[in-house]
């Protein structure tokens, strides 16, 4: 590595470009993000491993960024050393509070596209927040290296987005590396430095902070105003909490220490704190004993927009669900949870999302990392229900629905921008439709791609929409939502009844047209999924005190080996002890022992497609009138 | 000393004329599998067998009575010569003494044996013949790939029983294709014949047969549960309707002539499996004895053992298993019938015992299935174990409730709890009552039918109630 010269905390702001990269899943930002920090020489080649910034097991696995890390790097140009901040952000839409955050702390945005693909309704989004922001945007497309590259095309569909010139639109390649050498001079040439005012009071913006188990938590900022100086006290603006800052460094690309911190620059504070809590993503940062009188604007905090319940399938296992959760959390402002309890599972808790993917993965890394067995129920959003007498309350999980007259119920909408070839505009709006979504206007991106704009429920996108609107586009189309306020909606909760007892991990809130084929599929897969008995159990799904569908189990009638003789005997008793290991994953619901993989499976979502399903729909739906 | 309880021995007999697509024993239709392990020399092999497991025994310490039971399972044992079953049983009683009037029963396919065979059967002192008669309709023994008419198991079975032997028939139920009718009619069939006893099995389909696999890929039928619960109680009206009476899940039998060799099995008295793939089972010593000659009447009566019987340290729940490549190694070791071990051998193999050797728990072992490898390991002069266990007391109880609780005899509370310490909740009890799954008698729980039918529930909710 060669020497760095200008040194965290004494750079002028004149030298210093921050950037960061708006790309969709698997369009590359990390393979290029990886080039630059080679090229910078601040990775020793032998050092390199792919995705180096994404450090998570889930991260590398999946491929996607949860959480943004930056790097400080060094680039020299026409004999200047310029000092880069690279900020990495999600490239989720349950993320995009997080990117704006991260998009705050940059004055330029590399917009990648995939030069096989075209943009993505997301990266859109991004662009959309990145342009608001008034950030300097440098358009590339990358993966020019592969056959089915079609640079041209997207790059006039890029220019007309943006309104640049055709060849302003970079190509690069970073698997290759062709083209990232001028895509970072590029940048230094088109970024525009930080302007804040070095001598004003300190004010940094927390776009990040992760918790790490030895060091607590490391919270990522970008200063904007004056300095923050190690030994001196630190105020979060926003929870007007005071800390003394344990260590203050940059990233280059492992954690250096530094004295101090200067405007424009870009690093990472330690407090000791073991809670991400307290240190939130768009609070300001200031200098305790010269604090700023204004924090950064822009605050807020992360709204959850979906609630699941999770259980640990063996109850025991509660207070370590608990302590995970707590563990999590220092890591995962956006989660919230609060104790719940099940007739059918249990102990739990109730816990909000931003969206599916983080429901996701916070449920994968319960069990990867926490070793946790968990059942999570079905996802749901919130109502406000409105009850005859006037009364209101607010619905975070089906079990909640009040009994009696409700006079009104409003769900969640959202904005849904849907990116497809236009082939697929038929299935789209067929599949919007049915998801009780209301078409806006569509524009063509290009001659052959179409962004579609619905207003529709929430509740519709968090089940199973994004999974179906990726089949009927063979994968082509892309979404992206924001929040749209509220509006009321005709819903009812059904019931799932178990040898006639309420089974309240299966109710949902439904739409009134939706509650004969919920009843009718969920009656079905529980009857496939619960092991005969030897009584007969039937399962029916309701209404209030309507039985809208019904399903029989019928009684378990032999079960016996039909030999036992000298050698059967070893392996009939092992048989047994087997069954008795089984059993222990078994839930009684009333007399009724259901597998747990029936919670699992019948809470999964699935498309009714086979006759019988239909045909009885249709006769619920029928004899309803 | 004290007495050990009833023993018994299993002869195994790995040879059939043609392997049926249903069945999954261990049996070889080659006549010559290598090794010496021929059918011509089959009975010097299991002989064999039989003087090593004297030996083991007495190394062991354990001194068993005279034998109170033979029975020749297979394979088809009816293939051999008669005379070679002959010798098995003259060697079994020259070793371990035969009790007076002991049971000695050989399974027979009704296509190998006739008139002669059976005569020098009774000569050798059979008094027992079980015939796999399987079906009497036709096109039922066709899908199970029988050859024989039912023609042949009536001339058969009434020859047995003009020369004064006791005849059983084997029927399977549940076939792919067998309807109700079908199997009313192979129950009337075994009526008519008029023997004492019955063993009817529902059709255990076992996925690397040639039925198997066909019912996996849909080109047969898969049998039905349910259906087969009908014909199960079919069968247990008709059997009881003509003076058999049940007393174990598959079997019926006028009083009397229950077959004393199973009961042995479900009352977990001790036996010697002679022959490749065959279990052999010594009861612990602490473990209750059962008296030879009862009936299922009353069954249980049993004298008190006094402990240290056998040369013991209580180690418990140890299995160890033979690769099945140490079995095969052609040795020619002269000096047969002497255990020849090696210091790694594992414990049951140890000619002279160590301290694990000399358990006191209950011991189940089994022999190596494949009649080449069994044959080597003899001319070692080893035991022909594939493994053997030693079983936990906890293991031991799940035995007695799972076997117990098949038979008409059924499961004694009070001697349980006195045995093991351990009783059934009365909670259980009742719900089990209540569900019409058990009655009691006196201080016995027995199956109802219904309770045979979910017999696995039965065991399982004891169990548990156990375990609480």
């Amino acid at each position: 590595m060669e020497h760095v010269k200008n040194q965290p905390g004494f750079t002028d702001q004149s030298l210093i470009r921050n950037f960061c990269i708006i790309a969709h899943i698997d369009h590359g930002k990390s393979t290029v993000a990886d080039r630059i920090l080679q090229l910078s020489g601040i990775v020793p080649q032998r050092e390199m491993h792919d995705r180096f910034l994404d450090r998570m097991d889930i991260e590398q696995e999946r491929g996607i960024t949860i959480k943004s890390q930056a790097v400080r790097l060094p680039w020299v140009k026409d004999g200047t050393e310029y000092t880069l901040g690279m900020i990495d952000t999600p490239g989720h839409v349950d993320f995009t509070y997080e990117v704006s955050r991260a998009l705050e702390a940059c004055e330029g945005a590399v917009l990648l596209v995939d030069a096989t693909q075209g943009i993505e309704a997301q990266t859109l989004s991004n662009l959309y927040m990145a342009l608001d922001d008034d950030l300097t945007i440098i358009p590339v497309l990358n993966k020019i290296d592969l056959p089915s590259a079609e640079p041209d095309k997207h790059a006039e569909e890029i220019a007309n987005l943006i309104g640049c010139d055709l060849d302003q639109v970079l190509r690069v390649s970073g698997k290759t590396g062709e083209g990232v050498h001028e895509l970072v001079d590029r940048i230094v040439e088109e970024v525009p430095p930080p302007q804040g005012d070095p001598k004003a009071p300190a004010r940094a913006l927390i776009f990040d902070s992760v918790y790490d188990s030895y060091r607590g938590i490391v919270t990522y900022i970008r200063m904007m105003d004056g300095e923050l100086k190690t030994r001196r006290k630190i105020r979060m603006m926003s929870l007007g909490t005071v800390h003394d800052p344990i260590e203050l460094g940059v990233i280059s690309p492992d954690m250096i220490p530094t004295k101090a911190l200067g405007a424009g620059e870009v690093g990472y504070v330690i407090t000791g704190v073991k809670d991400v809590s307290q240190s939130k993503v768009g609070d300001t940062v200031t200098d305790e004993a010269r604090p700023a009188d204004e924090p950064l604007p822009g605050y807020q905090d992360p709204q959850p927009m979906v609630y699941s319940g999770l259980f640990p399938i063996d109850n025991a296992q509660f207070p370590e669900l608990r302590d995970a959760l707590d563990k999590l959390k220092l890591n995962d402002a956006a989660l919230v949870y609060e104790p719940e309890t099940s007739v059918a599972l249990g102990f739990g808790f109730r816990c909000g999302f931003l969206g599916l993917l983080h429901m996701e993965i916070v449920t994968e890394r319960l069990s990867r990392e926490f070793d946790m067995d968990l059942i999570a129920t079905a996802p749901n959003v919130t109502y406000q229900v409105t009850m005859e007498d006037g009364t209101e309350l607010l619905v975070k999980n089906p079990s909640e629905f009040p009994e009696g007259k409700v006079k009104k119920i409003t769900e969640p909408v959202v904005n849904a921008d849907i990116i497809t070839p236009k082939e697929f505009i038929g299935s789209v709006m067929e599949l919007c439709q049915d998801h009780r979504g209301q078409m806006g206007t569509m524009e063509y991106l290009s001659p052959d791609r179409v962004e579609m704009h619905y207003t529709m429920p929430l509740a519709e996108i968090v089940f199973d929409f994004f999974d179906q609107l990726k089949s009927r586009t063979k994968g082509y189309a892309s979404l992206d939502y924001q929040s749209a306020g509220s509006r009321s909606a005709d819903l009812v909760k059904v019931d799932i009844l178990i040898q006639g007892e309420k089974i309240d991990a299966f109710s949902a809130i439904v739409h009134k047209d939706k509650a004969y084929s919920y009843g009718v599929m969920m009656t079905k897969k529980l009857r496939r999924l619960i092991p005969r008995q030897q009584f007969e159990i039937p399962i029916q799904a309701a209404i209030g005190s309507r039985i809208i569908a019904r399903e029989t189990i019928s009684a378990l009638r032999k079960d016996v080996l039909a030999k036992c003789y000298g050698g059967d005997i070893t392996r009939k008793r092992k048989l047994l002890e087997k069954q008795k290991a089984g059993k222990k994953r078994m839930k009684m619901l009333g007399h009724v022992q259901v597998p747990q993989e029936a919670f699992i499976a019948a809470l999964s979502t699935e498309q009714a497609t086979d006759r019988d399903t239909k045909d009885k729909i249709r006769a619920a739906a029928k004899k309803e009138g | 000393m004290g007495e050990r309880p009833p023993f018994e021995v299993y002869i195994h007999v790995p040879f059939c004329l043609r392997r049926c697509g249903y069945c999954d024993f261990n049996t070889y239709t080659a006549t010559d599998l290598g090794g010496g392990a021929s059918r011509k020399h089959y009975a010097d092999l299991a002989i064999r067998e039989m003087e090593l497991s004297k030996a083991w025994q007495e190394s062991r310490g354990i001194v068993e009575p005279a034998i109170s039971s033979i029975f020749f399972g297979g394979g088809t044992p009816t293939i051999l010569p008669p005379d070679d079953l002959g010798r098995m049983v003259r060697a079994a009683r020259d070793l371990w003494g035969l009790e007076d009037g002991a049971e000695i029963t050989t399974e027979a396919n009704p296509d190998t044996v006739d008139a002669a065979y059976l005569e020098t059967l009774i000569q050798d002192g059979f008094t027992r013949v079980s015939f796999g008669m399987q079906s009497a309709v036709p096109h039922v023994l066709k899908t199970l790939d029988r050859t024989h008419t039912p023609a042949n198991v009536t001339a058969n079975v009434e020859t047995a029983r003009a020369l004064g032997l006791e005849a059983s028939v084997d029927l399977i139920y549940g076939t792919p294709g067998e309807s109700l009718a079908d199997w009313r009619t192979s129950l009337e069939a075994a009526i008519d014949l008029g023997v004492d006893h019955v063993s009817a099995y529902a059709l255990t389909l076992e996925p690397t047969t040639k039925m198997g696999r066909a019912v996996a890929t849909g080109r047969m039928p898969r049998p039905n549960d349910d259906d087969e619960a009908a014909m199960y109680e079919l069968a247990d009206d008709l059997l009881t309707g003509a003076g058999l009476d049940w007393y174990e899940i598959s079997n019926w039998a006028r009083p009397g002539h229950e077959c004393r060799h199973n009961l042995g099995y479900w009352r977990n008295v001790d036996w010697a499996g002679i022959g490749p793939g065959a279990h052999s089972h010594y009861l612990s010593v602490e473990a209750e004895p059962v008296k030879a000659g009862s009936t299922c009447e009353d069954g249980t009566g049993e004298s008190a053992l006094s402990p240290g019987f056998r040369r013991t340290l209580p180690v418990e729940g140890r299995e160890h298993v033979l690769p099945e490549s140490q079995g095969k190694g052609d040795a020619d070791l002269p000096s047969p019938f002497k255990m020849n071990s090696y210091p790694l051998d594992p414990w049951w193999q140890q000619s002279v015992p160590g301290a694990e050797g000399l358990t006191r728990a209950s011991i189940r072992s089994w022999d190596i299935r494949h009649p080449r490898a069994w044959a080597s390991t003899m001319l070692r002069g080893l035991i022909p174990w594939q493994g053997a266990e030693t079983l936990t007391s906890s293991q031991d109880l799940e035995e007695t409730v799972m076997l117990r609780l098949r038979m008409r005899e059924g499961l004694d509370l009070e001697k349980l709890e006195t045995r093991t310490g351990f009783r059934p909740s009365p909670g259980t009890i009742d719900d089990l009552i209540n569900q019409g799954l058990i009655h009691t008698d006196g201080s016995r729980i027995v199956a109802t039918r219904q309770g045979r039918l979910l017999n696995d529930l039965v065991i399982e909710r004891i169990l548990e109630s156990i375990d609480a």
